[in-house]
């Protein structure tokens, strides 16, 4: 039976004959284009980032404030009941340290990344977004109390941009 | 003989259907249906439900692996989910065996169609195509339904008279259809004078976009009696997929259609399916291969006389598309043959409304996978 | 009652970082070899089942209807299934419920994935896994996310990165002993501390590599493959489970929806014991953090108790319990849903004592693949057993 796995085929381009154009490749780019209905959920959540507030929604069944807000809450299968402000402050939950870029290549300063647990929401409950004006990476920990930087009401476009960043409270 | 009685039909939703959900996320929409198909099955998909499957395909939804954004609005979270990158009727096929394999006794099939989202329509359809042969620059990718449309006439015998007659008839029959968004009263002469799209196919006869999602819940024999009064028999499924390349392709019939029935109909005990169907739904995305279909699943012998003579009219001796069929109710993408089993339930559980057949007990619905495929799924209801 | 499904064949091609194939051509080696390996001619396959990961990679629209010809789909009923980076081991499930459910005696499982075609890196198209509206604009990567699961982990049990590369140096000193190998090596602990910081506390040797490659197997009734052998490989449990959406409302620290996919394999295969019951384990290590998440998701090991069980070297190929002997996604290579299906087929060739250099030194009956995808939201495992 053994005699049946012994050659494993496949022929491996090298990086010299794929730089020198020694294997034929067809080129082609596109560039989708979508226009995503943002839906009731997530249209408030952005209209509110505009005003300079976070808000959430409320399960009345679960007693849950859910941060990013839905319609419809996942545990109990029923739509949410009301639309809670939280504070623009929280708590970092993770957070990496990033020097390499989308398409993987380096980047000129690193970006400190995080999930924060926003305060006002159920516990655990946050988004993903930048931390700034961090004086060391050592100063960075999971637990670090975190405050909201927004950009000026004039700028702000109904974005999770709205806000710069977090920084260290 | 009694119809194979495995797997039903227990629960139907569907959102609102329309042109553009400007107000919804594809979300909150599928939340829409999902609630509505729990509610008719009388389930809490939190508890009940042990298997869910989505139908899609990342282009349509514009997130790579869409998987990821289906659990929550469905009631899936740390429960048995999957996405089958095919459309509604294979989801179908899928919880059939996922019900005959133990998986779970209660299966849940979504798909949903939020083409108002997607700007660049005609550029993933030629995204479909091979990335070396199959891409034509400056060409519309629907090309392959113009030459497959003009090649199937030749060889069938049908006109292009006839294609337009499905138009006709499948718009006029969505005007009795309270759910389809594309109803109107068109003529043979409006249809074959719009413009050319991929000669000789015309622009009324392509069915045009429409937003909605489906929801539909399935349970073994031994739970369906218990939760359902109607239950809806999966009586026959198969599915089967021809070549991909467009130069093997046989134009002249629908090769995945023809192969998929034939075993449907050998499960369902269907010997004769033009006797034995009370009506049909099949693919008409575009005129032509309504055709197409009904002269490959055996419903007639010659489709273009079988629709310009009547007999696929609602008061036909076999009516198809009486939903409206896509070309009056709309394109709804993988989600397409989803909302043509949703018409069919309605019509076999007699609460179709205005389009209501007298008393139906069994009906052949089908898909094709669109171009540039010959993939396709048959499956037989029966009450 | 469902039908006893068996495992008759399993191939693969080289794992490589750009291959020759299109990805029609490397689903078809892959395919042609584990037909061979089964010994059975395509006429005998009576349905086919396809795994890949995103479209976008290939820039093919409808990727499962383009690789349909090359893997053996053409004229049958086919169709693809599609769970993000735990493809690989889904697809040889959904076709054990093709045979289980009676539908089909020979079920096909084919997975393919050819990353090198999009540039300028491969990276680029995970971009589009995120949420379009609240985390695409902030530039978001794959890595991100693996790094802040990572940190997570090693904050709620004082996990130190050192503990964590071992499992790196591990894979690619196994993978050494596999043919089809792009990464395998010989490498210290502090190789992987020294290594290019890319998203901390990711490091480059913390990470598999972007490959192009294809495996295949063939899944049978019992009753066709023991035509073909008196000892077949049984199918003794599938399971898989979904999260929610909303990863950062989530404990990033504990895969809970692994532990549900391992207790419905484990209850379908009658385990109750996963640690003695099971002999050893191809676990998902597109990181190496991942391995040691997914030992304690898999009930292997307490929470935050894997890695004092890989620096007991009781995970060595040689150990009492090897953990990915095949060397793993960081030793073998990483195309994606191939990358799965590789584990499905090493779980074959250690049962049927075809694995070569690699074989495990005990004697080994029942051995378990697992994978893991979507948003860090989704596991599938399949348990294999022969008697």
């Amino acid at each position: 039976m053994s005699e049946r796995v012994k050659f494993f085929p496949g022929r491996e381009v090298s990086a010299e004959a794929f730089q020198s154009g020694s294997v034929l490749l067809t080129e082609y780019s596109t560039d989708l284009k979508y226009s995503w209905a943002s839906g009731v959920a997530i249209s408030k959540f952005l209209n509110e980032l505009k005003n300079g507030k976070i808000v959430g929604r409320k399960c009345n069944r679960c007693d849950r404030i859910l941060v990013p807000p839905r319609m419809f809450c996942e545990e109990c299968f029923r739509l949410t009941d009301s639309w809670i402000y939280t504070k623009d402050t929280g708590t970092v939950n993770t957070y990496s340290i990033a020097y390499v870029g989308t398409d993987a290549s380096r980047l000129k300063e690193p970006l400190y990344i995080a999930v924060i647990n926003i305060d006002g929401a159920s516990p655990g409950m946050g988004f993903l977004h930048l931390l700034n004006e961090i004086k060391s990476e050592k100063e960075i920990k999971v637990g670090m109390k975190v405050r909201a930087v927004w950009k000026e009401q004039s700028e702000r476009t109904g974005s999770i941009l709205d806000i710069k960043y977090f920084k260290p409270l | 003989m009694p119809a194979n009685q495995q797997v039903a039909i227990v629960g139907v939703g569907a959102s609102k259907f329309n042109t553009v959900t400007s107000g919804l996320s594809y979300k909150e929409m599928m939340f829409d249906a999902a609630v509505k198909a729990y509610a008719d099955a009388g389930l809490d998909p939190r508890t009940d439900i042990g298997s869910f499957i989505c139908c899609a395909e990342d282009f349509w939804d514009g997130n790579s692996i869409t998987d990821e954004y289906m659990p929550d609005q469905l009631g899936a979270k740390l429960r048995p989910l999957f996405t089958v990158s095919g459309d509604g009727l294979l989801g179908i096929a899928h919880a059939y065996m996922h019900i005959l394999a133990g998986v779970a006794d209660i299966v849940a099939v979504e798909s949903h169609s939020k083409l108002s989202d997607v700007v660049s329509k005609k550029e993933i359809i030629n995204l479909g195509y091979d990335p070396v042969f199959g891409r034509l620059p400056h060409v519309d990718p629907r090309y392959l339904a113009g030459l497959e449309m003009r090649r199937y006439l030749e060889e069938s015998g049908n006109t292009h008279e006839e294609c337009a007659e499905v138009v006709v008839k499948n718009r006029g029959n969505a005007l009795r259809n309270e759910r389809a968004v594309y109803g109107a009263k068109v003529s043979t002469k409006d249809v074959l004078e719009s413009e050319e799209i991929a000669s000789p196919l015309t622009k009324l006869e392509e069915s045009q976009p429409a937003d909605g999602s489906v929801v539909v819940v399935l349970a073994s024999r031994r739970r369906a009696r218990k939760i359902s009064d109607r239950p809806i028999w999966i009586s026959g499924i198969s599915w089967f997929s021809d070549t991909p390349n467009a130069e093997e392709m046989d134009f002249g019939q629908a090769r995945y259609a023809l192969h998929s029935s034939i075993k449907a109909y050998k499960m369902a005990r269907v010997t004769n399916p033009s006797k034995q169907i009370d009506f049909a739904e099949v693919d008409d995305t575009y005129s032509y291969k309504e055709l197409q279909h009904i002269e490959a699943l055996g419903l007639a012998k010659h489709a273009g006389k079988f629709v310009s003579s009547g007999k696929g009219d609602p008061d036909g001796v076999l009516p198809v598309n009486v939903s409206g069929g896509s070309l009056g109710m709309g394109y709804f993408i993988e989600a397409t043959p989803l909302i043509k089993v949703y018409e069919a339930v309605l019509q076999l559980r007699g609460m179709s409304g205005k389009n209501q057949l007298p008393n139906p007990k069994r009906c052949v619905v089908q898909s094709w996978r669109g171009i540039p495929t010959q993939s396709g799924v048959t499956a037989i209801l029966s009450r | 009652m469902p039908r006893k499904v068996c495992v008759i064949g399993a191939g693969m091609t080289l794992f490589r970082r750009r291959m020759l194939e299109t990805p029609k051509e490397l689903a078809f080696e892959a395919t042609r070899m584990a037909l061979e390996s089964a010994g059975i001619e395509r006429k005998e396959v009576d349905t086919v089942v396809a795994g890949s990961a995103p479209d976008a990679f290939d820039g093919v629209h409808m990727k499962g209807e383009y690789l349909l010809d090359g893997s053996g789909g053409y004229a049958r009923p086919y169709s693809r299934v599609f769970v993000g980076g735990a493809t690989g081991v889904y697809t040889p499930i959904a076709a054990w419920w093709h045979v289980a459910s009676g539908l089909s005696d020979v079920c096909l499982a084919v997975a393919e994935e050819k990353m090198s075609p999009l540039q300028p890196h491969p990276q680029y198209a995970f971009w589009s896994i995120f949420d379009h509206t609240i985390e695409r604009p902030l530039g978001v990567t794959l890595l991100w996310i693996f790094a802040l699961e990572m940190r997570r982990y090693m904050h709620a049990y004082n996990i130190k990165e050192e503990e964590i590369a071992l499992v790196s140096v591990k894979n690619k000193a196994n993978a050494l002993d596999h043919p089809c190998a792009q990464l395998g090596a010989k490498i210290t602990v502090e190789d992987v501390m020294k290594s290019e910081k890319m998203v901390w506390p990711v490091k480059r040797l913390d990470v598999s590599p972007t490959s192009d490659g294809a495996a295949a197997v063939v899944l049978a009734s019992e009753e066709f493959a023991k035509r073909l052998t008196k000892d077949p490989v049984y199918v003794a449990g599938c399971g898989w489970n979904i999260d929610s959406t909303y990863w950062t409302n989530r404990d990033l620290s504990y895969p809970q929806y692994l532990e549900n996919a391992a207790r419905m394999a484990y209850k379908q295969a009658g385990i109750k014991n996963p640690r003695k019951e099971i002999d050893f384990a191809e676990v998902y290590d597109p990181f190496d953090y991942k391995e040691l998440h997914h030992m304690e998701g898999l009930q292997f090991a307490k929470k935050g108790e894997a890695p004092k069980m890989t620096a007991s070297g009781m995970t060595q190929r040689n150990g009492e319990f090897p953990i990915n002997p095949s060397g793993g996604l960081l030793g073998v290579g990483n195309p994606i849903a191939a990358a799965g299906m590789m584990k499905v087929c090493e779980v074959y060739f250690q049962l049927t004592n075809q694995a070569g250099k690699r074989q495990v030194k005990k004697e080994v009956h029942t051995g378990l693949a697992q994978a893991w995808g979507d948003l860090m939201q989704y596991s599938s495992v399949l348990i294999l057993r022969r008697n």
